[in-house]
């Protein structure tokens, strides 16, 4: 069966992780070390650069909003542009969410975040898109706590 | 974050710290607090546990382990509110994944929330499994849920939602069912057409669902996606309605400023082109496509994505389904039509390989390759090597690899192919694999007219100050065999070939110089008139390594020494080698395994552009078993008589067993063989001109296994460097299956093992699922159980070859005799290529399988307990070094191997008390009852009672327990690492002849 999204990871230049999302069954020793080998890929790649960038047998989609990373990994014959809006969309709702989203945000609120993505990608792939319908049911949910 | 101010402290604490030792020792400190909290977990609020849960992702999440807790976070799952549900559910997710056993103990209450009526909890019960469940969560819920037979009907209905965000989800369900089998799904396609329809003209799509103006541009790819696993759409309505949508899509879009609005364009758009290509369209739809491709490869940005789909199109979208004749020739027109564009913009793309950004010189490198044929490969070839030397070195071996299959492909003429190799070897010689340095020796034995040419090539290069190895082997070989076709050159005799060649002998690494011997050997042959001085010096050399601690080298120096003494039966013995069988490129096929495993999934062999029959693609059946490396004339008759029995004896047992050819490993090691082989061979049947009994003794000494002497002389020590590891650690697959009923036992790059097992009383059936991952059969397939004298085990028949990517089933029966905790073994080998590959793996037919759950009553539990009064039908004993565990996660430990707990039955709540039938033949259905009573001061340490009706079985039971209690690190090293054997000789036959009363017994101790 084939699964789209592998693992979503949030890092800032530093390599500090900041959400790390895994739809496929790893160990922990080896979520360390995608993590670091993520973050090494994408840091030292020049801003002029694709935002698509081969991950051992697949590949990453990444884009960067100010000092944080956002990467996709993805198969290698998925459509790259698609995942790359998917991550702009998804920090347009942490945006909307958060107000002006800033890295702090993201810091203090991680558990947050987690469920926001929660809500936006289900089992590897894209569950819903409108920023509406997911930041509705995350203030539904917060009166819930 | 409302409320929860010990954690924004906590995470404020990490972020003042200085330095990275500052915050582990901050990380240490809440670690141990927290750890002391959920020990004495009796005054834990369920917010304070909440709050440590966070704290313990967070720590996670700062790259730090986190060993303990996971049942707290697992417990929260249960509670009753929703913040602390929550939290449960997120933490566990991000924790733990469904090879967790932790996450066992969740099933109950994630099942629970799931049929429970609150909508809230259902969300997040379904997304715990929908995102870590395996599929023993999905079997636990509903059966029903793992056979995705007879979805059709529901899925076509699902597709008829109207709220878009349903429809993403949906849609995400039927690209994943018909990625694994589209057969069924028709009733689909006229659906997706309408959904995509009604997105492309943007009908009745909601605001919040478009994207800067796109309505959803993810439902759109995914629906074309979808529509990508059918091969095709027969009816012709819904074919026309889908045309016209793409036509659509393919002309309304354009390049506008804004960024988003033209990455999720054309994330559509490249999406369609993919589709259209895909279905083969009419003539005109295509060339608007291939325009479209033009276009958009001078826009930057668009640069790589264009570069991908014409990749795709090279490699032709779905070659899963066998395409019909008119089919696969439209597709080569359409790539024809493509090509012409591409290779118009074949500069620009060649300058993309020097790109910056390696995505671009990636997908640029794969360009060229896909695109290469004879009208452009001089140009191309000459560009990898050029580049050869300024790549970066993860793309050297590939790039060699490539350069080296294209000029070997299109070849105008051999000798430039001689040339391109030589300077591939030049210029990247440690990127350079055996493999090719191998071939271009078979094409020049073959080619009797390139034979001078690749002589005084490599001559030339051997003047060079300092050069690579692989160049010294190569040449070496070449000069050994054709050196005296320039005799007559200046500086060739064979007097200046040997010193220019022995020059280098000391720069190279010991497994060349029984390489650089045999060429001496050869030389010395070929001198001609005899030259004495010549002989004098080589024989100086031969004695000089006659001592060698290298046994090769020793054995060639010593063997080659006593030939020479012979004169002129040297000549027999050493006749040139002869040609080789004619083989599939090894190169190709180690680029099609490599792509193969990459992406076991979407991608597909890809098709060169050969001349008409081509090679063969995903299709595991080549119609044609030998794709042809080109212009080699045919081997028939010509020398081969002398001296290639063993040659064609290894070729054609090769032949014989894998019809498809796959003799990529064989090939490798022929030539390497270089003339010892050869030699020996010639020996055996050239027995006349030589005087046979003395030399048998010096290189036959296995005289009773003729022939496969040539395995162990031929391979140079250290060649095999392809060894098969495993996949995953055996030993723990092993003990999570002792504990579930069905999961993989073995993996390695060829083959998986998955294993099925069913239980009832004292019988047992095991499935083994061998399959074959690779695009090759697997053959001399064996398996052999070892059953320990307690189990009564039936294996079906296994067959001698698994078919390429095909998955056999051999059932098990197990019939359990009496109580023991001997375990069966399975020894399994298996050859790809050549190696030859085994195993030995423990079978999960356990103990405890054996064990039927039963919870007692305290009226049915304490007159058993009484009867059964003391030793030996009741065993006590104190076990010390058990791993701490707490009572609950105990309890599941022990439910897990079906003892049941029953509880409430012990008055001391730090007690636990448990029973369960055992079956056996011997036994009949035997009741065991066991207490262990736990000191909470102390938690590595318990007292454990078992008892049950038979002495023997109360002894086992309670070395079972105790085996599953303490944390015995396994001797997990001890599984035999599968090891390549070359070829069929020496292999030692699989069963061990130990003939003890009881082989699995005694194997399973060892292991």
């Amino acid at each position: 069966m084939r699964l789209l999204i592998r693992f979503i990871l949030l890092q800032n230049r530093q390599g500090k992780t900041r959400l790390a999302k895994y739809y496929v069954p790893l160990e922990e020793s080896e979520k360390h070390k995608v993590e670091y080998e993520v973050h090494r890929l994408v840091v030292n790649r020049d801003s002029k650069f694709t935002n698509f960038v081969e991950f051992r047998t697949h590949k990453v989609i990444y884009r960067r909003y100010a000092g944080l990373f956002f990467s996709l990994c993805v198969d290698i014959t998925d459509n790259e542009l698609a995942y790359l809006e998917c991550i702009h969309l998804f920090v347009e709702i942490l945006d909307h969410f958060f107000s002006n989203v800033c890295e702090l945000d993201l810091v203090f609120n991680f558990h947050k975040v987690y469920l926001i993505l929660d809500e936006f990608i289900l089992a590897g792939e894209l569950q819903e898109t409108s920023k509406r319908a997911i930041i509705e049911r995350m203030s539904e949910l917060e009166k819930l706590e | 974050m409302s409320g929860m101010r010990g954690l924004s402290v906590f995470i404020s604490d990490i972020r003042n710290c200085q330095n990275k030792e500052a915050e582990r020792l901050r990380v240490d400190k809440e670690l141990g607090n927290i750890r002391t909290c959920f020990k004495n977990d009796k005054g834990l609020t369920p917010y304070k546990k909440k709050k440590y849960v966070w704290k313990m992702l967070y720590i996670h999440m700062l790259g730090y382990d986190v060993d303990f807790g996971h049942m707290e976070a697992v417990s929260l799952i249960s509670a009753p509110k929703y913040p602390e549900k929550q939290v449960g559910y997120i933490v566990t997710s991000c924790l733990l994944n469904e090879n967790h056993d932790f996450l066992r103990l969740a099933i109950n209450a994630v099942r629970n929330d799931i049929i429970g009526r609150n909508e809230t909890y259902q969300c997040l019960a379904l997304t715990l499994v929908g995102n870590i469940g395996g599929r023993e969560f999905a079997e636990s819920k509903n059966p029903d849920v793992v056979n995705a037979d007879g979805w059709a009907d529901r899925m076509a209905q699902l597709l008829d939602e109207r709220d878009l965000g349903v429809l993403t989800s949906s849609m995400s369900l039927l690209v994943s069912l018909v990625s694994n089998d589209y057969e069924g799904y028709s009733s689909c396609l006229p659906k997706c057409v309408k959904i995509l329809e009604r997105l492309a003209r943007n009908q009745d799509v909601p605001q919040e669902y478009t994207y800067y103006g796109i309505p959803s541009p993810w439902l759109q790819v995914k629906t074309m996606r979808a529509l990508q696993y059918f091969p095709t759409i027969e009816d012709p309505s819904t074919r026309r309605s889908l045309f016209e949508v793409l036509q659509r899509i393919l002309m309304g879009t354009d390049v506008v400023k804004n960024v988003n609005k033209n990455n999720a364009s054309h994330a559509v758009l490249f999406e369609a082109l993919s589709l259209v290509m895909h279905l083969n369209a009419e003539k005109e739809m295509m060339s608007q496509c291939v325009a479209l491709l033009g276009k958009f490869i001078s826009v930057p940005e668009l640069e790589l994505c264009v570069l991908f789909v014409v990749d795709h199109l090279l490699v032709g979208h779905n070659d899963a389904f066998p395409a019909t004749l008119q089919e696969n020739m439209t597709r080569m027109l359409m790539i024809t039509d493509a090509q012409d564009i591409i290779k118009k913009h074949q500069p620009q793309i060649i300058t993309s390989l020097k790109d910056p950004d390696i995505s671009i010189r990636r997908r640029a490198l794969d360009l060229l390759y896909g695109m290469c044929d004879v009208s452009n490969a001089k140009g191309i070839v000459e560009e990898l090597l050029q580049y050869l030397s300024t790549a970066e070195f993860s793309m050297r071996e590939e790039l060699s690899l490539k350069a080296a299959i294209l000029a070997e492909k299109f070849a105008p003429d051999l000798s430039w192919y001689v040339d391109v190799i030589l300077q591939l070897i030049d210029n990247a010689g440690d990127f350079v694999s055996d493999d090719i340095w191998f071939r271009v020796v078979q094409f020049v034995t073959n080619n009797e007219d390139l034979q001078p040419y690749a002589a005084s090539k490599v001559r030339e290069y051997m003047d060079k100050i300092a050069i690579h190895e692989t160049m010294v082997k190569v040449s070496a070989y070449i000069l050994g065999e054709y050196g005296h076709l320039l005799a007559r050159r200046p500086g060739c005799s064979a007097r200046e070939l040997f010193g220019i060649l022995h020059e280098k002998l000391p720069t190279v690494s010991s497994p060349t110089i029984p390489l650089l011997l045999s060429t001496y050997a050869k030389l010395l042959m070929h001198a001609q008139p005899p030259d004495i001085e010549l002989q004098k010096q080589i024989w100086n050399v031969f004695k000089k390594y006659e001592s060698s601690i290298d046994v090769e080298i020793q054995q060639r120096a010593v063997e080659y020494f006593e030939l020479s003494k012979k004169g002129a039966a040297l000549m027999d013995v050493l006749a040139e080698m002869p040609k080789f069988p004619e083989r599939q490129s090894s190169l190709i096929k180690k680029v099609e395994d490599v792509e193969d495993t990459a992406d076991q999934s979407a991608i597909k062999l890809r098709p060169q552009q050969l001349p008409s029959n081509a090679l063969v693609l995903a299709d595991p059946q080549p119609v044609n078993g030998t794709p042809p490396p080109l212009k080699v004339p045919s081997i028939s008759g010509i020398k081969v008589g002398i001296s290639s029995n063993w040659l064609d004896h290894e070729s054609a047992s090769q032949t014989q067993s894998q019809p498809n050819g796959d003799l990529s490993k064989a090939q490798s090691q022929i030539p390497s063989a270089d003339l010892l082989g050869e030699m020996v061979d010639s020996l055996a049947i050239e027995a006349p001109a030589v005087d046979m009994g003395s030399h048998q003794r010096v290189y036959r000494e296995e005289d009773g296994i003729p022939d496969e002497v040539d395995g162990t002389a031929i391979v140079p020590i250290g060649d095999q460097a392809n060894k098969v590891e495993p996949i995953g650690n055996i030993t723990e697959r092993f003990n999570a299956l002792c504990l579930k009923d069905s999961g993989v036992l073995y993996e390695d790059p060829y083959i998986q093992i998955g294993v099925k097992a069913e239980w009832r009383g004292h019988h047992g059936r095991l499935v083994l699922f061998l399959g074959n991952k690779v695009t090759s059969p697997l053959t001399s397939v064996q398996a052999l159980i070892l059953p320990p004298a307690h189990l009564k085990l039936e294996l079906s028949l296994v067959p001698d070859t698994i078919p390429p990517r095909a998955q056999v089933q051999c059932p098990l029966e197990v019939m359990n005799i009496r109580p023991s905790r001997d375990v069966a073994v399975l020894d399994f080998s298996y050859k790809f290529g050549t190696s030859m590959v085994s195993a030995k793996l423990r079978l999960p037919a356990v103990l405890n399988k054996f064990l039927q759950p039963l919870q007692l009553t305290s009226e049915e539990f304490f007159p058993q307990w009484r009867s059964l009064s003391g030793p030996p039908l009741k065993l006590q004993e104190v076990v010390r070094g058990v791993r701490p565990l707490s009572l609950p996660e105990m309890e599941n430990l022990f439910n897990s191997f079906r003892v049941t707990i029953c509880p409430g039955l012990d008055p001391n709540p730090n007690n636990l008390v448990a029973s369960t039938t055992f079956y056996s033949e011997n036994t009949r259905p035997m009741l065991c009852l066991a207490r262990i009573e736990t000191d909470p001061a102390d938690r590595t340490q318990l007292r454990l009672t078992v008892a049950s009706g038979d002495s023997t079985l109360t002894f086992e039971l309670k070395e079972f327990i105790k085996e599953q209690l303490i944390a015995i690190p396994m001797g997990s090293r001890a599984l035999v690492p599968a090891v390549p054997v070359p070829a069929a000789p020496l292999a030692q036959p699989p069963s061990p002849a130990v003939d003890a009363n009881d082989p699995g017994a005694m194997l399973a101790g060892l292991l």
